[in-house]
């Protein structure tokens, strides 16, 4: 008896599969199901955060010439002589974690920063706890400071917006300085908040790029990481949107980052017919893609990738039409420098927004000298040239 | 009617063919070859022998890494440090040979060292000090992975002279009808017809057979911590020569060969190798292989929204096993007086497998 109903559950089953693969091989039925995403383009895509970042890039940064980790967009500034206080200061530094080669590029800067803090006597020590991308570690880790820290300061790169909000309101609670860079949480509490223009800003400048050197029509394959990643999704629907008002049709993958992924996915576009550009919400991985045009011996597309050293020198050795959009690394020596302004009493932006300048081609070849020998995962904006150590740590990939 | 009495031999043949494709045996081929009925539908293109050379070169890599799974789960055990191995090998590769194409052999070499040694490892700790295969090589898997990511930084240096990448990448050109021979596909059917020779030598048939049953084999002499650390040494080996041919196809990364152990699993499972060992086919573990790629390719030019795809995946290899164990289930069901295929286990009256023969005999116990 209950064999019959396994059975009949197993047959069940087969038959629903059989017509759902049914639907996916018949390209005619293939756009109905189409039928979700709208509900995620509402999710990402904010009209009113599009538009403020789409004019912060046309502002010219203040602050500091030659130095663009301390300069600042349309700031307003935020008193902290309530913090004003003489000596070394110990931070507690709650990291999401260094689980990317970005994150690994700003986390060596960030301790060469550090050093030079410690000898002008700023900083005592740091102490870092690195959530290896886990929210719960993270709001562990938060906790563990505040309640035995023995902290001055706290430093936190959140791993993801909503869930570490009341973890950062609780170090506000404290009464201690807190800066928040990176990704972003849902309270106004930290004294700072640092981070690039943002993910639209990205999605415009390359989108732009891109549309400005293709015909409507044309077919533009778009490579990224992973889904549901704030920083991620905003910058491909912003590019999304505008591709979609331009008519290019963009198809988008996720590919983990991973090369022969990304390999198989070009390929298999290039068989189905001519692709004109290619798109990526981050770098990794764009040589990949750039070889699959050669191994089928086709032209190679318009393309955007983002400061990665790999990405840079295959594009200077092939000559494409190409954009290297940034999300500034230099901001993990931005967030140790803030913490020296705020005991220092020095007024800092509540909302510190950094430049985030694409690398045009006119500027690639600079930007390759500055970071000759670094290797491939290394980031050309890592703001780290005037630092000891420059360039062999970076060289190295000494990581702390 | 009167085709069937005329030409019976044609109709049982082809009875025959159909029954074989049926089966478990011959369900991944079947899954195969609508797979690749279906791609080509979706685009005439990929029937074009220079494509689907190509198709056979992008799919070399996970074939390999499912031949060498083949022959650990076979024997019984897993092994989870497949992807970790070829992500530590490209790493190895891209570090130590660099620009200098005079370091390719000498670090070719040194990376088929590295493979024996471990699967030395995961073969001894897992016979020897009686740690399941499981645990054993999820913490070779970590290990690898920590040691990448504490060379590398979690950035390798570079790629590796184009000549070393070459095998991955290039191939005999100017082939006729098929423009290009890669050499992964070379490579590939040279290992398919190693792999075929180790299954029909005495060692393939004692894995299996270890597989199957450890306790019989022990009392019959077999040296079964040996026999199963050579599976875990071919399969790390496969995932090195693996490691060698993806350098080539994708480049240094440290996210290389990442999920790939489970990807060889999947690939062994859809070909009707039984999880926990005792039967299985190379050659079918292969055909899995081929199947899962095909499937991706198929979604690609099926257009399927890329946040569907991991769902869709999932769904068809679920249906796909589970249509060989109703269809194993049902033969046994029809042939009940016959002694179970399964050496060793009762043949079982009520057609159940094994769960109720078990319960049968301890209750008679």
């Amino acid at each position: 008896m209950r064999r019959s109903i396994n059975t009949a559950a197993a047959i069940v089953g087969i038959a629903a599969v059989v017509a759902l693969a049914g639907c996916t091989t018949d390209p005619s039925v293939t756009t109905p199901t189409n039928d979700p995403p709208p509900t995620e383009e509402i999710n990402w895509f904010d009209q009113a955060v599009f538009d403020k970042q789409d004019a912060e890039r046309g502002v010219t940064p203040e602050g500091p010439e030659g130095q663009p980790w301390l300069q600042y967009i349309n700031a307003e500034f935020t008193d902290t002589s309530a913090f004003a206080s003489p000596g070394a200061k110990k931070v507690c530094f709650a990291n999401a974690s260094i689980s990317n080669p970005w994150r690994v590029t700003g986390w060596i800067t960030m301790n060469q920063q550090l050093k030079v803090l410690q000898d002008s006597g700023a900083i005592s020590e740091m102490e870092t706890r690195d959530a290896q991308d886990s929210d719960d570690t993270q709001i562990a880790d938060i906790d563990f400071f505040i309640e035995d820290g023995n902290c001055d300061l706290f430093l936190i790169s959140p791993n993801s917006t909503a869930a570490m909000t009341p973890a950062v309101e609780r170090a506000c609670a404290t009464g201690k300085p807190v800066i928040v860079f990176d990704r972003g949480v849902l309270t106004d509490c930290p004294v700072t908040f640092i981070h690039p223009i943002g993910g639209f800003a990205w999605g415009i400048d390359t989108a732009e790029f891109l549309i400005g050197n293709l015909e409507p029509g044309d077919k533009v394959v778009a490579l990224r990481i992973l889904p549901g990643v704030d920083v991620l999704e905003t910058r491909w629907a912003a590019a999304k949107k505008l591709f979609e008002e331009a008519g290019i049709e963009a198809v988008d993958y996720f590919t983990g980052a991973d090369p022969a992924e990304i390999k198989k996915i070009i390929s298999d576009e290039l068989a189905k017919g001519d692709v004109k550009g290619v798109w990526m919400d981050a770098g990794d991985g764009g040589v990949a893609a750039l070889e699959a045009f050669e191994d089928a011996g086709v032209d190679y597309p318009v393309m955007t990738g983002e400061d990665q050293i790999a990405f840079l020198k295959k594009w200077q050795s092939t000559g494409i039409t190409g954009l290297a959009p940034v999300y500034s690394n230099f901001q993990w020596r931005t967030a140790l420098l803030a913490v020296q302004k705020i005991f220092a009493g020095e007024e800092v932006p509540k909302e510190w927004i950094l430049p985030q300048k694409p690398i045009t081609a006119s500027e690639l070849d600079a930007v390759l000298t500055v970071n000759e020998g670094m290797p491939d995962g290394h980031y050309a904006t890592f703001g780290g040239e005037d630092l000891p150590g420059y360039p062999e740590v970076w060289q190295q990939r000494i990581v702390p | 009617m009167s085709l069937t009495t005329t030409s019976p031999t044609f109709g049982s043949r082809a009875l025959g063919a159909i029954r074989v494709l049926i089966s478990p045996r011959g369900a991944v081929f079947l899954l195969l070859a609508v797979l690749l009925v279906s791609v080509t539908v979706l685009n005439p293109n990929f029937a074009d022998p220079s494509q689907f050379i190509r198709f056979i070169q992008r799919v070399s890599p996970i074939a390999l890494v499912a031949i060498g799974q083949y022959f650990v789960i076979v024997s019984g055990e897993f092994d989870l440090s497949m992807g970790s191995v070829i992500t530590a090998q490209v790493v190895i590769a891209g570090n130590l040979i660099g620009q200098d194409e005079s370091k390719s052999v000498p670090v070719l070499l040194l990376m088929i060292a590295f493979g024996i040694v471990v699967g030395l490892v995961n073969g001894l700790v897992t016979t020897l000090l009686g740690v399941p295969s499981f645990i054993v090589t999820l913490g070779m898997m970590l290990a690898l992975l920590g040691g990448v990511f504490y060379v590398t930084g979690g950035s390798a240096s570079g790629n590796p002279a184009d000549g070393f990448r070459e095998i991955g990448r290039g191939g005999i050109r100017g082939v006729p009808v098929f423009d290009i021979i890669p050499w992964a596909v070379i490579v590939l059917a040279i290992a398919l017809v190693v792999a075929i020779w180790i299954s029909k030598s005495p060692f393939g048939k004692t894995l299996i057979a270890v597989g199957d049953n450890v306790t019989t084999q022990q009392f019959s002499g077999v040296r079964v911590w040996w026999v199963k650390t050579r599976a875990f040494i071919i399969s790390a080996l496969c995932s090195t020569v693996a490691g060698v041919l993806l350098v080539g196809y994708a480049g240094v990364h440290p996210s290389v060969g990442r999920g790939y152990e489970f990807i060889a699993i999947t690939a062994v499972v859809l070909g009707g190798v039984v999880l926990g060992g005792g039967r299985g086919w190379v050659v079918a573990a292969v055909a899995g292989a081929f199947a899962l790629e095909a499937l991706f390719t198929l979604l690609n030019f099926a257009d399927v929204p890329s946040t569907w795809r991991d769902t869709i995946q999932g769904v068809i290899i679920i249906a796909a096993v589970a249509y060989s164990a109703v269809a194993f289930r049902a033969r046994r069901k029809t042939r009940t007086p016959q002694a179970s295929p399964i050496s060793g286990k009762e043949p079982d009256p009520d057609g159940d497998p094994a769960q109720s023969a078990h319960t049968q005999q301890n209750h008679g116990g």
